[in-house]
């Protein structure tokens, strides 16, 4: 195939898009990942000299190297907060879709007309500010909260329930704001699925419940795989949900990263986690990637 | 010299001793208030290729769902050899259908499509194999085996929804528009392909069709249907040429209705049409009329004869002016206006080259016809 002039620029589009946006900033973050830290501004070194010409960049990249990555490895508070994310965001990645899916299968098998309603629905609290919402459940989680007076008022509960300031207040924070991300992508799949093959199921033999399972479920699972990576991935990293809900024992990586940067002032080690963080979410969607383009 | 005396024709409906495959007993069908089908009785015998024919919204589908299990009748009676099969769910039933859309699963290959319903009845492993095997071979699908229903043409997506329709080895199969999709070459091929598979496997076809000549092409039997009513069932040569209401005979192919009063009786009638024209002579082929009654009298275009002058032989001949010609190449229509303003269509086949260049526009021409060549209707 000739490159034409055309053809290069539309190609070139996005990959500047991608190289401005994308590989630009991750190299600057890998440099201060790689440099040290110093009371200065920017407080990192080295620098890079040009102005001393050749010997300048030679200076600059002896003094690069991986003392911040063997550092991630040495204090345990870092692998810890790896590891704490990862399960809260598997286990929220896990009840997202456990609530979600039936949500979009009821939205789906709703009367056309009323589609577009539920899915307003569903969209409406992206109207709020996120930060004001989840705010707004303190107010239900606290042990003075909504939660609680409805629990000891119905007698359901002796002592009011301490949720707020624990991984499950964390739990109820990340299900609730990425919920329509779980939501939407499954419903779009639902939707477009033929009706006739729920009854040719049925007609060869399956009941509602095994037609289920052997047709709709199998034909939503690109879907909910999507939902999966939607709510998973910004929920490894998120900062505001357990800054908010989860107090000072819940362990992730995202508050970490906060602290580093803003409390300890250490851009390099800062640096260095939300490098480790890129590479923990890049490999798996590659390797996903990989095996959907083999099955297609 | 062979003797053997030829097998009797398949007419199971002619014989009062044949057990019918399906019986419908005053089948009626409404949601909400709108009725779609009105006291059905009907008989379906095994082996039969029996087409529900009517133009959409009369029933047909309805009436076809019903037999699969996904409607339920409001009143009435469906027995499906010896049995109500009213509360018996489409998972139970020994009917399988053939969707109009295939309603293949798109996640799983041919093979597994075939063998669904095959897993779904638990049966082992080699028994399955084999039956697919024999689908794919009765279906000429053998090479596909493998792949994805996108993978494959809308023909062969065709052949893999009818391989696993009849995989469970159905007492009947209900085929929804099985060839809508199909262009018309390939639509006519397949109608053949469906009776040799329908005469091999012995199952009995219930077909649904708004296309009369497929209809006509693969049925022993059709229903022709409208507004939720069955208004005729016969064979398709009957359904053709003694249709038994204007609306049979205008559905099914081309016709041109005669509207009269009754003005003489004997071995023919004579139906007066129009003041001061011969009345139409015919037989009435039983249907009972009386003197001064008004009926309709039904004549397909390729009973016509066009001529310059009447012809000798025949009983009927009228003068009229061609409006239209449309020249189809191994035939030609003519639009007819008789002198009293009666739109008469004529049918000529083309047997020699550059007949149809005989008569052109606004030429004067007559029409002939028989005693025989057209039916007598009142209603």
């Amino acid at each position: 195939m000739k490159l034409n002039p055309r053809r290069l620029v539309l190609i070139s589009v996005p990959y500047a898009w991608l190289l401005a946006l994308f590989m630009v900033p991750f190299l600057i973050v890998l440099k201060i990942a790689l440099s040290d830290t110093a009371i200065a501004i920017p407080p990192y070194m080295p620098t890079l000299d040009l102005a001393a010409g050749w010997s300048g960049i030679r200076d600059f990249f002896s003094e690069l190297d991986f003392e911040n990555f063997t550092w991630l490895a040495e204090d345990d508070l870092y692998w810890k907060s790896y590891v704490s994310s990862l399960w809260i965001a598997t286990v929220s990645t896990f009840f997202t879709l456990l609530i979600g899916y039936p949500v979009a299968y009821a939205m789906s098998r709703a009367r056309p007309e009323w589609r577009p309603l539920l899915m307003m629905l569903i969209i409406l609290p992206f109207w709020s500010s996120a930060l004001i919402r989840v705010y707004a459940w303190i107010g239900i989680l606290s042990s003075e909260g909504y939660l609680n007076q409805v629990l000891l008022a119905l007698g359901l509960a002796d002592t009011p329930l301490s949720i707020l300031n624990t991984q499950t207040a964390v739990y109820i924070g990340i299900v609730y704001t990425y919920l329509p991300f779980m939501i939407l992508p499954i419903y779009a799949t639902l939707e477009k699925m033929d009706e006739s093959l729920l009854e040719a199921a049925e007609d060869l033999g399956c009941t509602r419940i095994s037609a289920f399972w052997r047709v709709t479920f199998p034909l939503s699972r690109p879907g909910a795989i999507a939902g999966c990576f939607l709510v998973f991935i910004p929920s490894l990293g998120e900062f505001v949900i357990p800054s908010i809900l989860g107090g000072s024992q819940t362990l992730m990586i995202g508050k970490v990263l906060w602290e580093e940067f803003f409390n300890n002032r250490d851009w390099p080690v800062a640096s260095a986690v939300a490098v480790v963080l890129l590479l923990i979410l890049v490999i798996p969607i590659v390797l996903f990637q990989r095996n959907e383009e083999k099955n297609a | 010299m062979d003797t053997k005396p030829s097998p009797a024709p398949f007419a199971p409906w002619t014989d009062p001793a044949a057990v019918p495959l399906i019986r419908f007993e005053g089948v009626t069908k409404r949601f909400g208030d709108f009725t779609a089908l009105q006291g059905i009785d009907l008989q379906i015998y095994p082996r039969e290729f029996f087409a529900l024919l009517g133009p959409s919204g009369c029933g047909k589908t309805t009436l076809m769902r019903m037999l699969a299990g996904f409607e339920t009748p409001t009143e009435g009676t469906i027995w499906l050899d010896g049995q109500n099969i009213a509360p018996v769910p489409p998972n139970k039933r020994p009917v399988n259908m053939m969707f109009q859309s295939y309603a293949l699963f798109p996640h799983l290959s041919v093979w597994d499509n075939i063998a669904f319903g095959l897993r779904r009845a638990g049966q082992d492993k080699d028994t399955i194999k084999a039956r697919v095997e024999e689908m794919l071979r009765l279906t000429r699908l053998d090479q596909f085996a493998r792949r994805k229903p996108h993978q494959i043409s809308g023909g062969q997506r065709q052949r893999v929804a009818l391989a696993r329709s009849l995989a469970l080895g159905p007492k009947l199969l209900l085929l929804d528009e099985p060839l809508g999709a199909l262009d018309k070459k390939l639509r006519q091929d397949t109608q053949f392909e469906l009776m040799d598979i329908q005469e091999k496997t012995g199952t009995t076809f219930v077909i649904v069709t708004h296309d009369q000549e497929e209809a006509m092409t693969v049925a022993s039997r059709v229903a022709v249907m409208d507004a939720g009513r069955l208004c005729q069932i016969d064979t398709p040569q009957h359904i053709y040429e003694t249709p038994n209401s204007r609306y049979v005979a205008d559905f099914i192919g081309e016709v041109s209705i005669i509207e009269g009063r009754v003005d003489s009786l004997g071995e023919e009638i004579g139906i007066a049409y129009a003041e001061g024209q011969k009345p139409v002579m015919t037989r009435t082929g039983g249907t009972e009329v009386a003197l001064g009654q008004s009926v309709f009298y039904a004549i397909r275009p390729e009973k016509i004869w066009v001529g310059a002058e009447p012809h000798p032989d025949r009983i009927n001949s009228v003068e009229g002016t061609i409006v239209d010609i449309g020249y189809l190449g191994d035939v030609s229509t003519y639009h007819v206006r008789l002198d009293s303003g009666q739109m008469i269509k004529a049918l000529m086949t083309n047997a020699e080259r550059y007949a149809a260049s005989r008569f052109t526009w606004n030429d004067r021409v007559w029409l002939s016809w028989s005693r025989h060549a057209g039916v007598v209707l009142t209603s």
